[in-house]
C-alpha cells in the first residue's frame, strides 16, 4: 500500500479499528481532519485554477490598456478579440473531450480546411442558392464529423494510438482539401449565409455567439451527462471503465466524432469570418487548440478535464496576440511569448495540483 | 484506549521491550541502522509519531503493522524519499542523514519497492545498473556490464535469467529478483522489502526466501514487510510492531512470539480472522442454478471447467497464482473470449467476451488488481461507486448529482467505507476501503452474480473480516458468489463450495467443511505434477 495521502490512510486506520471505544478516536480526528480537507476541498483545485487563468487575464488586460490605451479597451477591438477567440474557441471545447478521455487529436485544423472547402465548392453552393444557404452549414458539420468518425474508428477499433491516427488524417485531410479547391480560395456568393453572419445579437457578432453556445454545451455535456462521466472515466482508467460495463470503444469513437463536429463548426466560423473556403483554414490550429486545452487545466494523461479553463486558455491566448500586435511587436515575438506562457502555466497549474493533493 | 493504555496493559509493553532489547543488545556489537523517535508530519496527520527501529547487521527483520500504521511512510523514510521531522537516524552508531534517495543508496540502504520500479523496455544488466551505470569517460562498458549482471544472477541462484534479456518478458518473480540484484549491486548493507511475497506463487515464494536467508547469513540486513504470518516466522529474526505511526512493540522473537500477541499489538484487538457462520441450510440441488458455467475452455489457460453456483452460495476456487484461476473468472464475466463453452445465467446464455451482456444479465466483477483495473483513483468515491450504475440516475443523458450522490452513499454506508465521504478521492482511501467501494459498486447494480477475484488483497487483518462479512451477507441476501484466493485457508474459511484448480482444471468440487487446507494442497500439488 502506497500511502500518496497519509492522511485519507491515518483516518481510515484509525476508524477502522473497532477497539477504540466506540468512536472516541474518530471523534476527535475525523472531524478536524475531514473539516480541513473539506474546507480545502470547498475552493476546489479546478477553481482555484480558473482563479489564476482569471488572473492571468485581468493583468493581461491591464497590460493591454496602459501599453495600448483606448486602442485595447475599445468594444471594436474586443469584439475583434472575441471574434478571433471563437473559431479556435470551438475546435478547443472539442480537444477538450478527448484530451480528457487520455486522446488526442492532431487533425482538427487539416479537418477545418477540409470541412471549409468542401463546404464551399461550386456545386455545394449552387445546391445551397436554391435549396437553402444552411446546406454549407450541414455539409461543414458532417465532413468534419465523418473525419472524426473516421479518426474514432481507427483509434477504438484499429486499436492505432491516437497520435499516429490522426497523425495521418491531418495529412490525408489536408492533401484532400487541396485536391477539391485545387489550391485556389473559393469565395462564397450564397448571400443568404453572409447576411446571417454578418447579424449580431445585442450587437454580439453571430460568431461569438456560436462560440458561447458550444460553450455551453460542451460544459454541460462535459459535467452533466452521462457521456461526460464516461469520458471521465475512459480518461481515469479505461480497463476500469470496461470491467464496469462501460462501452469503451463506442464512446471514444463518438469522442473523435465530436472533435470532428466542433472541427466543421469552426470551419463554418472561419468561413464566415474569410467570407471563403480554403484548404489552407485551420493551419496550426491543433496546436493552439492543444495549448488553450493544457494551459486550461485538462490533463493531458486524462482524467482530468475543464471547459471553463479551455475557454479562458483560449481568452488568454487571443488578448496576448492583440496586445502583442497593438504594440507592433512582430509575429515571431508573439510564438516567443506563447511558448513561455505555456510553460509557466503548466508548472503553475502543477504546482496547484500538489498542494490540492496535500503532497 | 490510547497506545500508551495500552503499552500497560501488554506483556510486551513498548518501554519494557525496549528496555529488553537494549539489555541485549549490549552483548552485541551496535546496531546497524538505529531510528529514535522519529516523526514525519504531513498536512493535517502524524504519519510517524515516534517511531523507534533498531536493525542488526545479518538479520531479518520484520515490521508488521495494519494498512496505515506507519510502514510505507516509514519505508520512504530508510528510502530517502522522505525527510524527517524528528529523530535521529543513526548508522553504525553515527548520525547519518537520509536527504534523498541517493544519499540512502550511498549509506547502503536500498529499497525494493511493492510496485517494482523496474524500466520493462530495458535489459536484465541495464536494469540492475540503471543510474549508476559502468562507463568509461561516458561510454557504456556493455561487457563488463553483463558480466557483473550475469555474476549477481548467479549469487541469487538465477543463472538461467540471461543478463541480455528485456526485464518486460520476465515473471513478477524474476523482475523481484533483478530488484534484489540492483540492490546488491549498489553493495547494500540493509535492502528493503515491501511485501515482496504478494505477487509471487509458493515455489517463487520459497525462492525468495531462499534468497532473503542468504542474504543474511552474508551479513545483510533485511526490512521485511508482510502481512503474512506465518513469512515472517519463517524467515524473521525479530519484529518491529507499528501502529498510528508509532511503535508499538520492538525486539519480539519472530518465532515464538504467540500469533494473538502480534494481532493483539497490531490491532488492538484480541482475534485473529473471523469468518462469519454459513448459512444453516445450503442451498440444495433442488434449487435453481443463478450461475452454471459448462465446459467452459481458453486454450493454454483453462480446460473444461463445469460448475454452478445457486442464490445464497459462495464457491470458492483455491488454487495456485498461475493455476487459471483469474482466468477463468474473467472469461466469465467476458473479459476475456472464451474458445469453448458455456456461461448461463438464470437460464440466459451469455454472449461470448461480452462484459456488456454479462453485466446486463447481472454479473458483477471485482478484478485482481484493485487499482489497475477496478478504480479510477483520482475521482471521487461516490463517481467510482455509481460507474456501472450511471445510466439509472439519468435522464435524458443529464446526470442528476443528488440523486446519484444520494444511492451511492447508502450503499457505501451499508458496506461502511470510511471514512464517509462521498467526494473524498478514492486515492487516499486504504486497500480495504477501496475493496469496499468496488463491491458497493455492484451492490447498487443489484448484482445477481459476484465474481471477486482475490478480494483481501492489500486488506489489513481488521479489515479482512469485515470483508468476509460483507460478502457473506450478501450470499445470505440472494446472491450467487464465486470467490477466487491464494489463501487457501480464505477460500476454505468463506465458502460453502470449494473448487481446487491446478494446471487451468478442476480437481474437486465438494463442500467446504469436507475438505481441510493439507488435503487441498495435496491435490494442488499432485495436480500440477500430473
Amino acid at each position: 500500500m502506497t500511502e500518496k495521502s497519509a492522511d485519507g490512510a491515518r483516518l481510515t486506520e484509525a476508524a477502522n479499528d473497532p477497539h477504540q471505544p466506540a468512536r472516541a478516536v474518530p471523534a476527535e480526528i475525523a472531524p478536524t481532519v475531514t473539516g480541513e480537507s473539506s474546507s480545502r476541498r470547498s475552493v476546489p483545485p479546478g477553481l482555484m485554477r480558473n482563479l489564476g487563468l482569471v488572473i492571468a487575464l485581468v493583468l493581461l488586460c491591464l497590460v493591454g490598456f496602459i501599453t495600448a490605451g483606448e486602442r485595447f479597451a475599445s468594444t471594436d477591438n474586443v469584439l475583434t478579440i472575441l471574434r478571433l477567440a471563437s473559431v479556435i474557441g470551438v475546435v478547443s471545447i472539442g480537444m477538450t473531450f478527448v484530451i480528457t478521455a487520455g486522446g488526442i487529436d492532431l487533425s482538427v485544423g487539416a479537418v477545418v480546411g477540409l470541412s471549409s472547402v468542401w463546404a464551399t465548392t461550386t456545386g455545394t453552393q449552387l445546391l445551397a442558392n436554391d435549396v437553402h444557404w444552411t446546406i454549407m452549414v450541414t455539409t461543414a458539420l458532417l465532413v468534419g464529423t465523418a473525419a472524426g468518425l473516421l479518426n474514432g474508428l481507427m483509434v477504438a477499433y484499429g486499436r492505432i494510438v491516437p497520435f499516429i491516427a490522426t497523425l495521418a488524417m491531418m495529412a490525408a485531410a489536408r492533401g484532400l482539401a487541396e485536391i477539391i479547391a485545387n489550391r485556389q480560395t473559393q469565395i462564397i456568393r450564397v448571400n443568404g449565409f453572409l447576411d446571417f453572419f454578418e447579424s449580431d445579437i445585442l450587437g454580439i457578432p453571430a460568431i461569438v455567439c456560436v462560440f458561447a453556445l458550444v460553450a455551453v454545451a460542451g460544459w454541460i455535456l462535459l459535467n452533466r451527462t452521462t457521456f461526460g462521466r464516461r469520458t471521465f472515466a475512459i480518461g481515469g482508467n479505461p480497463e476500469a471503465a470496461r470491467l464496469a460495463g462501460i462501452r469503451v470503444k463506442q464512446q471514444t469513437m463518438m469522442l473523435y466524432g465530436l472533435v470532428g463536429l466542433t472541427a466543421g463548426i469552426a470551419a463554418v466560423m472561419i468561413m464566415a469570418r474569410t467570407t471563403a473556403g480554403s484548404s489552407t483554414h485551420g493551419t496550426l490550429y491543433e496546436l493552439d487548440a492543444i495549448a488553450a486545452v493544457v494551459i486550461g487545466g485538462t490533463l493531458l494523461s486524462g482524467g482530468r478535464g475543464t471547459i471553463v479553463g479551455t475557454v479562458l486558455g483560449v481568452l488568454i491566448f487571443t488578448t496576448l496576440t492583440n496586445v502583442f500586435t497593438l504594440n507592433n511587436l512582430s509575429i515571431s515575438a508573439q510564438a516567443i511569448a506563447k511558448g513561455l506562457i505555456i510553460v509557466a502555466a503548466v508548472l503553475l497549474q502543477q504546482r496547484v495540483a500538489a498542494r490540492a493533493r496535500g503532497g | 484506549m490510547t497506545v500508551n493504555d495500552f503499552c500497560l496493559t501488554n506483556i510486551r509493553i513498548y518501554d519494557y521491550g525496549h528496555a529488553m532489547s537494549q539489555v541485549e543488545e549490549d552483548h552485541t556489537a551496535v546496531p546497524l541502522l538505529e531510528m529514535r523517535r522519529i516523526v514525519k508530519v504531513f498536512p493535517g496527520v502524524r504519519a510517524l509519531d515516534g517511531v523507534d527501529l533498531r536493525v542488526r547487521a545479518g538479520e531479518v527483520h520484520c515490521l508488521l503493522g495494519q494498512n496505515g500504521a506507519g510502514k510505507s511512510t516509514l519505508i520512504k523514510v530508510l528510502a530517502g524519499a522522505h525527510a524527517v521531522d524528528e529523530g535521529e537516524v543513526l548508522w553504525q552508531g553515527e548520525p547519518a542523514s537520509l536527504g534523498s534517495p541517493v544519499a540512502a543508496l550511498k549509506q547502503g540502504i536500498a529499497t525494493i519497492y511493492q510496485e517494482l520500479d523496474l524500466v520493462d523496455w530495458l535489459s536484465v544488466a541495464e536494469n540492475i545498473f540503471l543510474g549508476h551505470e559502468l562507463s568509461t569517460g561516458g561510454f557504456s562498458q556493455r561487457g563488463s556490464t553483463r558480466r557483473r549482471a550475469r555474476e549477481l544472477m548467479v549469487r541469487l541462484g538465477h543463472p538461467e535469467i540471461s543478463p541480455s534479456r528485456e526485464v518486460g518478458s520476465l515473471s513478477a518473480a524474476g523482475k523481484q529478483i533483478v530488484s534484489v540484484a540492483r540492490a546488491l549491486s549498489r553493495d547494500a548493507q540493509l535492502i528493503v522489502m515491501d511485501e515482496p511475497s504478494a505477487v509471487l506463487d509458493g515455489e517463487e515464494v520459497e525462492n525468495l526466501f531462499h534468497i532473503v536467508s542468504d542474504l543474511a547469513a552474508a551479513g545483510v540486513a533485511v526490512v521485511y514487510i508482510s502481512h503474512r504470518l506465518e513469512e515472517i516466522r519463517r524467515i524473521g529474526d525479530r519484529i518491529t510492531v507499528l501502529k498510528d505511526g508509532r511503535t508499538v512493540a520492538t525486539g519480539l522473537d519472530a518465532r515464538t512470539t504467540p500469533t494473538s500477541e502480534l494481532i493483539k499489538l497490531m490491532t488492538g484487538r484480541s482475534i485473529e480472522y473471523v469468518f462469519p457462520p454459513r448459512s444453516v441450510t445450503p442451498p440444495g440441488p433442488e434449487v435453481e442454478p443463478l450461475l452454471s458455467v459448462t465446459g467452459l475452455s481458453r486454450r493454454n489457460e483453462f480446460d473444461a471447467v463445469s460448475f454452478e453456483v445457486r442464490p445464497g452460495e459462495i464457491v470458492g476456487l483455491a488454487g495456485l497464482v498461475g493455476a487459471g484461476r483469474s482466468e477463468i473468472i474473467e472469461t466469465i464475466f467476458g473479459a476475456r473470449r472464451s474458445d469453448s463453452g458455456s456461461v448461463v445465467v438464470k437460464g440466459q446464455p451469455l454472449r461470448n467476451g461480452s462484459v456488456r451482456s454479462a453485466v446486463r444479465a447481472g454479473l458483477g466483477l471485482c478484478p485482481e488488481e484493485r487499482k489497475s483495473q477496478g478504480l479510477i483513483l483520482d475521482q471521487a468515491v461516490y463517481q467510482n461507486i455509481s460507474m456501472a450504475t450511471i445510466g439509472r440516475f439519468a435522464a435524458g443523458g443529464f446526470v442528476r448529482d443528488a440523486a446519484e450522490r444520494s444511492a451511492a452513499m447508502k450503499v457505501a454506508a451499508t458496506v461502511d467505507v470510511r471514512p464517509a465521504d462521498p467526494d473524498r478521492v478514492v486515492r487516499t482511501l486504504s486497500g480495504g476501503n477501496q475493496q469496499k467501494i468496488v463491491l458497493a459498486r455492484w451492490l447498487l447494480r443489484e448484482c445477481r452474480v459476484l465474481l471477486l477475484d482475490e478480494p483481501t488483497r492489500g486488506v489489513d487483518v481488521g479489515a479482512r473480516s469485515e470483508i468476509y462479512l460483507l460478502i457473506r451477507t450478501l450470499a445470505d441476501s440472494g446472491v450467487a458468489v464465486v470467490v477466487v484466493s491464494s489463501e487457501v485457508e480464505e477460500v476454505l474459511g468463506l465458502s460453502d463450495r470449494v473448487l481446487v484448480v491446478a494446471g487451468g482444471r478442476v480437481l474437486h468440487d465438494g463442500p467446504a467443511d469436507a475438505i481441510d487446507e493439507n488435503q487441498v494442497l495435496d491435490l494442488i500439488m499432485g495436480g500440477a505434477a500430473a
